[in-house]
């Protein structure tokens, strides 16, 4: 077949002419891989949300105090008074919404840090001169209730409603910081006291259970680069958190309502909205409640991450044309330095069809070569850009990704290399002869 | 020798238009024409038009006027694919200056016209060797031409032309770039072609003495013939005895 004949011939070209190939392919290459990049990451989140939104089960709307005229949480109004006492919501609103709410809404998830005098939240245990990163973060009752598969017990008990009722100094840990503050003895860590150092302000707590440290998706758990000393979190119950911030008193700006899971929560969730502030905030000067349901929330993420996907197509889009401009040149030197082989071949009997399909040949194997290290690139680096994302995301490496890559290259090729190839064809047999 | 007439050609004209009205004829009425089996000369200086000649009995070009026929085939009907099927099938060239495919081995270059001819692979990969190992250049069929000589390349040329076994062997000038004693070998094999396997060829050359080789002559002048004569070539045996 003159297909293969054509194929070698063109590899025989294009060894021949190491650099001016690599240069010329670089485009279709740096258009390849972004488009393999694209794929990979967009598989990848996409399946990442699926599978938080098919773990979390039920559906939760967050609710948070902001100021009026806040369309969302990328775009708040700071040119409103400082948020005080009166602007949150309290326990008694709460109560009475569960109460309005009571078939639709099951639980309430509350959680808050503990700062002391630091500024971001993060502190050390110190033990045996080991030194631990953590972070303090009280989570309510409903919060191992609802999202329970998000934390795995490894040994030890959970909170007892007492723990929570009264405020209780106890906490769990995780096990990758018994394995540095205690070595690794979990039974040993178990019924210790931990003291924590948030700058200079120390709290200490009971353990009583050790969880499963897990870089997880959404979870705040694991907000770190060190894999060997990741921030951790001492888990206490959300009423201690509250006593430590001495704001047990006071109202939240943050609570998540999980609805039942007969109940939309993207219809529900302005219901709650004009619930609270009809009710408490219609003569609030400065702050409202906004409400954002989980599907909102992945909507939103989804739309961001659309324009990331279309910059990327365009960065793809201007390589694969600068691309084939560039593999067009290239063919029409080719074609030019080999006038008088192109001559002998029309001599020898290549008509102008089989003169054609060599040069496009050629061309598609240049694309193609380009292509399959741009699909390479794309895979190393899509799945590079995936672990710098703070999720834990496998990489999703579908055939289809691949498979439309090939085309691309491919069409590029028949693109690029038709007008040089149609030159080709059409030379007369005796003038290319000539050609010195 | 009363063979089959391979070759004719009748009040061959061709002209070239060098922008209106200008026009400039190149063949003022060529006739003539070569039997099966015949060894003839085109000789002629240059500019007598005798390459223009030759684009015509290659069928790289077709004539302003007059009738060509090339193994039965008329040529000046054929459509550009035909013309393809043409050269490929009934005409061998040699050139010059060899005109190899660079970069791709001896062999590969004799496979060509068989490869266009549609022949399969196995089919056409052992006539080539058959062909190179005829003009002695078995041990050197992976060689790509720069790896080649002179001679050697004219020898895989050869073979080339030979591939398809066209009805005719149009050579330019095969000499023309070569020594006298490479000249001499492959004028030999031309010469064996001839006489062991009965091949028609034609050879194009501005030189008198070369086409004194071969058994006729035919003397090109300003686009005319202005003559016929025979060679004085007694034989490649009688040569050899001499």
């Amino acid at each position: 077949m003159l297909f293969f004949e054509n194929i070698s011939v063109a590899i025989a070209g294009l060894k021949a002419n190491k650099m001016r190939s690599l240069l010329t392919m670089l485009g279709i290459i740096i258009g390849i891989t972004s488009v393999i990049i694209i794929f990979i990451v967009g598989n990848s989140v996409t399946k990442g949300f699926s599978k938080i939104l098919t773990e979390a089960g039920a559906d939760t709307i967050e609710v948070v105090v902001l100021p009026k005229n806040t369309k969302n949480l990328y775009n708040i109004d700071d040119n409103v008074r400082e948020m005080n006492e009166k602007d949150l919501i309290t326990k008694d609103m709460l109560n009475q919404f569960k109460e309005e709410y009571k078939d639709k809404v099951v639980g309430l998830v509350q959680a808050e840090s503990v700062y002391g005098d630091s500024m971001d939240g993060k502190g050390t245990v110190t033990r045996d001169n080991v030194v631990s990163k953590v972070q303090i973060r009280g989570y309510s009752k409903d919060y191992y209730k609802y999202f329970g598969n998000r934390t795995k017990m490894v040994q030890g008990r959970g909170f007892l409603d007492r723990d929570y009722a009264e405020g209780k100094r106890v906490c769990l840990v995780a096990d990758k910081l018994v394995e540095r503050a205690f070595r690794g003895d979990k039974d040993a860590a178990i019924g210790s006291e931990i003291e924590v150092n948030m700058n200079g302000v120390y709290y200490t707590y009971h353990i009583v259970g050790i969880y499963e440290y897990a870089r997880d998706g959404i979870d705040i758990g694991g907000t770190t680069s060190d894999p060997d000393n990741p921030t951790t979190e001492i888990r206490i119950p959300y009423e201690t958190a509250r006593i430590a911030n001495h704001a047990q008193n006071e109202g939240t700006q943050y609570i998540d309502v999980v609805v039942d899971s007969e109940v939309d929560g993207q219809a529900f969730a302005p219901e709650i909205r004009d619930y609270f502030n009809v009710k408490y905030y219609a003569k609030n000067d400065a702050y409202n409640v906004v409400v954002i349901s989980m599907a909102d929330q992945v909507q939103e993420f989804t739309s961001m991450f659309d324009m990331v996907k279309i910059a990327f197509l365009g960065v793809a889009a201007i390589s694969l044309l600068v691309g084939s401009i560039g593999v067009t040149n290239i063919m029409l030197v080719s074609v030019t330095e080999r006038t008088k082989e192109i001559g002998t071949r029309k001599a020898l009997g290549a008509t102008n069809k089989s003169i054609r399909l060599q040069f496009i040949t050629e061309a598609i194997v240049i694309c193609f070569i380009g292509g399959a290290v741009g699909v390479f690139l794309g895979i190393t680096a899509g799945t590079a850009l995936l672990n710098l994302l703070p999720m834990d995301l496998e990489p999703a490496i579908d055939a289809t990704g691949i498979i439309i890559s090939v085309l691309i290259s491919v069409a590029v090729g028949i693109i690029a290399g038709y007008s040089p190839a149609n030159r080709a064809a059409k030379l007369n047999p005796i003038d290319a002869l000539r050609y010195e | 020798m009363e063979g089959k007439t391979i070759l004719d050609l009748r009040d061959i004209h061709k002209s070239f238009f060098i922008g209106t009205p200008n026009e400039f004829e190149v063949l003022h009425g060529v006739n003539f024409t070569v039997k099966e089996g015949e060894f003839v000369s085109i000789v002629g200086q240059s500019g007598s038009g005798k390459s223009t000649l030759m684009n015509i009995i290659g069928a790289l070009d077709q004539p302003t006027a007059g009738e060509y026929t090339l193994d039965g085939v008329d040529i000046e009907k054929a459509k550009d694919h035909e013309l393809s099927a043409l050269r490929n099938k009934k005409i061998g060239f040699v050139f010059q200056t060899y005109n190899l495919i660079a970069r791709t081995s001896a062999l590969k270059n004799v496979e060509l016209p068989m490869m266009y001819a549609g022949m399969g692979r196995r089919a056409r990969n052992e006539r080539a060797k058959e062909l190179l190992e005829s003009v002695g250049m078995s041990d050197r069929m992976m060689h790509k031409p720069d790896e080649l000589s002179g001679g050697q390349k004219q020898r895989v040329a050869i073979a080339r032309a030979m591939a398809n076994d066209p009805a005719i062997i149009l050579a330019d000038e095969p000499t023309g770039a070569l020594d006298s004693a490479t000249g001499r070998l492959i004028m030999d094999i031309f010469h064996k072609l001839h006489e062991e396997q009965g091949k028609t060829i034609v050879l194009i050359t501005h030189s008198p003495e070369l086409s004194m080789e071969t058994e006729r002559i035919i003397t090109l002048k300003d686009g005319s013939i202005t003559g016929e004569s025979k060679g004085t070539w007694q034989g490649l045996q009688a040569k050899e005895v001499k």
